[in-house]
């Protein structure tokens, strides 16, 4: 029997081989662990669209419903309130008033520019409580000219009470808050006149 | 007697572990006050496992019972109300010692080499405790509990492209619920736990490898007689195994004062809006998280956003971290200890306390324009003190370092 000598490059190979082998298995054994980490399957199927009554709803009144475990606000904004939307000493305040910007991406495309909700609809509003900054609901501040959010410039919106960012009557954010972008507005639709369906865009007529 | 040890070590290293560890361990003689920190981080430590895990044997992980469970354990649980007490203050009581522990690191310069490592696994340490805290406070499942949750997991889903889905992963859900809870306890209880012991044992590797450092900055190592022994050094065991024992006979004597006469310090330690259940629907008018995270919350407001996403300030507040992990390299001076350091050096260190502090406060209070404008001052000022360190570190005339210790 000859003698034996070590052949370092087939045991480097080997090693190497091996370890990529290993690897490759630990990348496969990972995969369903943080798998479990998605959103399960009664969790996406709890994700339907939510049906709400708007016939008892009245002018300045703000309901909040759940859909996706997220709060959505859907409130009746008076003629002033609309006309104030559309006023230019409130659109200089505002960092995308046209939804053009960074918040192209914020609203369906079949709502109005400034109003932000559906044609001939406009004065139900219906946006994602949920501040595009750090995810805080911010709270309801209807009445224009509030002393403690900038007295005469303020036009009635809401405030987020984490880091101060200011959106109007249509979800549009100030500028110079911390939120990057307007509130979101869901898809919904009429599916009669008194009630909205969250999560569905409207039927094509 | 001297057979079963023999008996044992013939079997398990236990008089080489214990005289390498202990009682042949030799320590620096002039340790003072800031050298209890690191034996009473391990008290905490102790503290929060065993608190944590009776707590675990009352508490529901569950988004419907959390809170009514939290109130249970107040309540109806035999001395339930101590558990838990000393697990809420514990945790406060861990971040003050754990500050202090990081501060004397700045004051005598024991992250300077050869101390590198111990520093890096300390940071680590740093960072995982502060994601347990995180964890624990969400746990009880009030408002605060879930807006504090709300904004920390908000933070991911601001990273480019992947942010959306990141979230939704992290969340096992399209919104915060049932589900992070759920997780949140487990990694609250097993999982930090289990990478802090294995840090904290790396940790004490480090430093029996190098050996501590002291208020003079010397190494005592290189100054030994003819045994090997340093000759500035003095057995752990018995000399700080007692002196240790005075401190945390001091610190419990605190500690025990703020569990039974105010365990939530008034807001501090436990905020007032988390003794309200958790309201999905309804953000509380002030939210700010527990005091020992929010100078980097600070630091993460007072950026403000840019190209329409938040991500800059969560960049910002990682690098606020991240940075520490720099500061042995960051760091010029010939000498470690602020005794023998220039006076700039003083003045430095000074400001950049005031500044951390601040951004502390600031943290927690409401966003005012002024407010606003303050953490972004001691924001850059945060910043410039490891930014200029280099700098600073390399100017200005340090004091001599004697040959032995002073003391």
């Amino acid at each position: 029997m000859p003698e034996q000598t070590i052949d370092l490059k087939k045991r480097r190979f080997l090693t190497q081989a091996t370890s990529v082998v290993g690897a490759v298995g630990v990348g496969f054994v990972a995969w369903p662990f943080l798998s479990t980490w998605k959103p399960s399957a009664r969790t996406r199927a709890a994700g339907a669209p939510v049906d709400v009554d708007i016939s008892k709803l009245q002018t300045g009144q703000l309901v909040r419903v759940l859909w996706r475990k997220k709060p959505v606000w859907i409130f009746k904004r008076s003629a002033e309130a609309l006309a104030a939307l559309e006023s230019d000493t409130l659109i200089k305040n505002l960092s995308d008033p046209d939804g053009s910007g960074y918040s192209k991406n914020q609203q369906p495309k079949y709502v109005t520019t400034s109003y932000r909700s559906i044609k001939n609809r406009e004065e139900v509003g219906v946006i994602v409580g949920v501040c595009t900054h750090l995810g805080c609901s911010p709270t309801y501040r209807p009445e224009p000219g509030a002393a403690d959010l900038g007295g005469d410039s303020w036009k009635g919106g809401f405030y987020c009470p984490c880091h101060g960012s200011k959106f109007d009557l249509a979800g549009r954010v100030y500028a110079g808050a911390p939120a990057p972008t307007n509130l979101v507005i869901p898809p919904y639709r009429y599916v009669s006149d008194t009630l909205i369906r969250i999560g569905v865009d409207p039927e094509i007529s | 007697m001297k057979n079963k040890q023999s008996w044992i070590d013939q079997r398990f290293p236990l008089t080489k572990v214990w005289n390498e560890h202990l009682a042949e361990y030799y320590t620096p003689r002039n340790f003072n006050f800031w050298y209890f920190f690191g034996s009473l981080a391990i008290l905490m430590l102790v503290m929060q496992f065993v608190t944590g895990i009776f707590l675990t044997m009352h508490f529901k992980p569950d988004s419907a019972n959390a809170f009514a469970s939290v109130e249970y354990i107040m309540r109806d649980v035999e001395w339930g109300w101590l558990v838990r007490y000393l697990h809420s203050v514990g945790a406060s009581a861990f971040f003050v010692v754990i500050y202090l522990h990081m501060y004397r690191g700045l004051l005598y310069g024991s992250y300077k080499g050869p101390r590198e490592l111990l520093w890096i696994l300390g940071m680590l340490l740093y960072i995982v405790l502060m994601a347990e805290a995180f964890m624990g406070y969400v746990l009880p499942w009030g408002q605060m509990s879930f807006w504090g949750a709300q904004v920390i997991i908000s933070l991911f889903g601001s990273v480019p492209v992947i942010g959306p889905d990141l979230l939704v992963w992290i969340l096992g859900d399209y919104a915060l619920g049932d589900a992070a809870l759920n997780r949140f306890f487990s990694l609250h209880v097993i999982a930090l736990p289990l990478i802090l012991v294995v840090l904290v044992f790396l940790h004490l590797v480090a430093l029996h490898a190098v050996g501590s450092n002291n208020p003079d900055g010397i190494e005592i190592k290189k100054n030994k007689d003819k045994d090997g022994i340093p000759k500035d050094g003095i057995p752990f065991h018995p000399y700080f195994t007692v002196k240790d024992t005075m401190g945390v006979v001091a610190f419990l004597w605190i500690f025990c004062a703020v569990v039974f006469y105010a365990p939530g310090l008034n807001g501090y330690f436990l905020e007032h809006a988390n003794f309200i259940e958790a309201n999905p629907l309804q953000t509380p008018e002030h939210i700010a998280p527990l005091w020992y995270l929010t100078p980097f919350y600070s630091v993460l407001r007072a950026v403000p956003p840019m190209f329409g996403s938040q991500f800059p300030g969560v960049l910002a507040m990682g690098a606020s971290l991240l940075i520490l992990f720099f500061l042995p390299w960051l760091d010029r001076s010939p000498v470690k200890s602020i005794r023998y350091r220039s006076p700039i050096y003083k003045w430095v260190l000074g400001v950049f306390v005031v500044s951390f502090v601040m951004l502390g406060w600031l943290g927690m209070q409401p966003v005012t324009p002024l407010n606003a404008f303050l953490a972004r001052v001691f924001t850059v000022l945060y910043f410039a003190f490891f930014i200029l360190m280099p700098w600073y570190t390399s100017v200005g005339k340090t004091k001599e370092v004697p040959e032995r210790l002073t003391e």
